[in-house]
């Protein structure tokens, strides 16, 4: 733990409740990855190295890209989420601090949600941000960028939860990345469908809501329940 | 006293006499039904009007179809039990169940396929129901992945009952996205023959198909069951009995 998230004396008195234990966390995930910043820039750069071969392997015309562009950013945003997922609990499990968590007596849920949350905060948005030029450079209009940004934002978020399930599962295996892929996408199927039906219909200048509300569903649905199930599959790696 | 038949599920030796004697009770029923059934539906049943002949890959597809979901409904429940009362052999249900539910997975996509050639003139189409047995059947592939990725087996059990759990929640969410992700870019294709308007001579077959492959699931299920116990108690002192009296 590296002594960051250390708690003032005052508050262990007070015994701080799940909520703050998992702000602290939170805060230590985030100190730890503005510290090692390539954890941060990787997968925006995968993300933008997978957006730039669909042109060259497809077509330079916008007009045929543009109708492809959804898919495009969808498929570069699940991956580029994804590779950054096989970190998410690696080092803390390989140091011990998971295990140190889990026999805190505080709720391994609220402090895996801290993790979840610190992924979707260093991946998931500054994807959600990039996502906008991307398209731009795919041929949507200039006027429909900045609504990309919202249905990118929530699939991530969504992405972040169900894939710490998967990342908690693969914790014991070795060279998990693929096996990874292998439980998490087909699970997000759903993602990536009301994903790209939102951001087609953001290019395209009409109302998304529909899609983004399911999204959002889906989001709330691993809000509520994902940091259960990770928390549950940590315990299992972990014995 | 009620609660005994539940207790001693949870013992292997009780299991594996069971499936063994139970075994028979499944498989001829369920041959004697589906070959009643392909009868019924080969030659009996009257073509179609529109399909012709070719509608009757639905006695071979449907009930597939109808199993991969089936299947994984008894993984899942299996997984869940194995779970909360951490018994044995409900994860040697579910590790039994894997591979059946990906060959009825697989066995549905290439019925449908040969389905599609004469329906739609093309083997495959981004139909939402073929699609969402392909990703079934990546869910069943992810599952039998996991599991034997651990050395340890019971981190297997445990850890890949986990992810059957989350499918579980997850199917039905994907079921629903790819149908609404279809109905978007293209009109339903073709046939759905779920309407009402099938005519009982039928409908009556297809019915004992699936009564049949239900039958036929159970008794395969029990076989490998048994398969499993065997490689999972192999040092227990029981099964030497067994095997030797």
């Amino acid at each position: 733990m590296s002594g960051s998230a250390v708690l003032p004396a005052a508050e262990v008195r007070a015994v701080p409740s799940a909520f703050d234990v998992a702000v602290l966390a939170l805060a230590r995930d985030l100190r730890l990855a503005f510290r090692k910043r390539e954890q941060l820039i990787q997968p925006l750069a995968f993300f933008a190295i997978v957006t730039t071969l669909f042109p060259l392997a497809i077509t330079p015309r916008l007009a045929q890209l543009r109708e492809v562009a959804p898919g495009v950013l969808w498929v570069g945003a699940l991956l580029a989420s994804l590779l950054a997922l096989e970190f998410l609990f690696r080092d803390d499990a390989q140091d011990g601090t998971l295990e140190q968590y889990a026999l805190s007596g505080r709720s391994l849920t609220w402090l895996l949600f801290a993790k979840t949350a610190a992924h979707w905060l260093l991946t998931g948005v500054p994807l959600a941000l990039v996502a906008p030029l991307a398209a731009g450079a795919l041929g949507a209009p200039a006027a429909s960028l900045p609504s990309i940004i919202a249905p990118v934002a929530v699939g991530t978020l969504a992405l972040s939860l169900l894939g710490a399930i998967g990342a908690a599962l693969t914790l014991g295996v070795k060279r998990s990345g693929v096996l990874l892929s292998l439980i998490t996408l087909p699970l997000a199927v759903p993602i990536l469908i009301f994903g790209a039906r939102a951001t087609e219909l953001a290019i395209a200048g009409e109302s998304f809501v529909a899609p983004l509300e399911l999204l959002g569903a889906f989001a709330v649905l691993g809000l509520t329940l994902a940091p259960l199930a990770a928390a549950a599959a940590v315990r299992i790696s972990l014995e | 006293m009620t609660w005994t038949w539940f207790h001693r599920l949870g013992s292997p030796p009780h299991i594996y006499r069971l499936a063994t004697r139970l075994t028979p009770w499944f498989a001829w029923p369920a041959a004697l039904i589906i070959v009643a059934a392909l009868y019924g539906g080969l030659v009996l049943a009257p073509p179609d009007y529109q399909q012709g002949d070719g509608f009757r890959m639905v006695y071979v597809h449907a009930p597939c179809a109808w199993m991969s979901l089936m299947v994984y409904t008894t993984l899942a429940v299996a997984s869940a039990v194995g779970l909360i009362w951490r018994m044995k052999v409900a994860y040697a249900v579910a590790a039994s169940c894997a591979p059946i539910g990906a060959s009825f997975t697989a066995a549905a996509l290439m019925t449908g396929m040969l389905f599609g050639r004469p329906m739609w003139g093309t083997y495959w189409a981004w139909d939402p129901q073929l699609t969402f047995e392909l990703v079934l059947l990546f869910i069943y592939l992810g599952y039998m992945g996991l599991r034997s990725s651990f050395d340890d087996p019971q981190r297997a059990d445990r850890a890949s009952s986990m992810l059957a759990v989350v499918g579980f929640i997850d199917v039905p969410i994907i079921h629903f996205s790819t149908t609404w992700w279809n109905s978007l870019h293209q009109a339903p294709s073709v046939l759905r023959f779920g309407k009402p308007t099938i005519a009982l001579p039928m409908l009556i077959p297809l019915l004992m198909m699936l009564l049949g492959f239900t039958l036929y699931f159970v008794a395969i299920l029990l076989v490998r069951l048994r398969g499993e116990i065997l490689r999972r108690e192999r040092s227990a002192s029981w099964l030497r009995e067994a095997i030797v009296s």
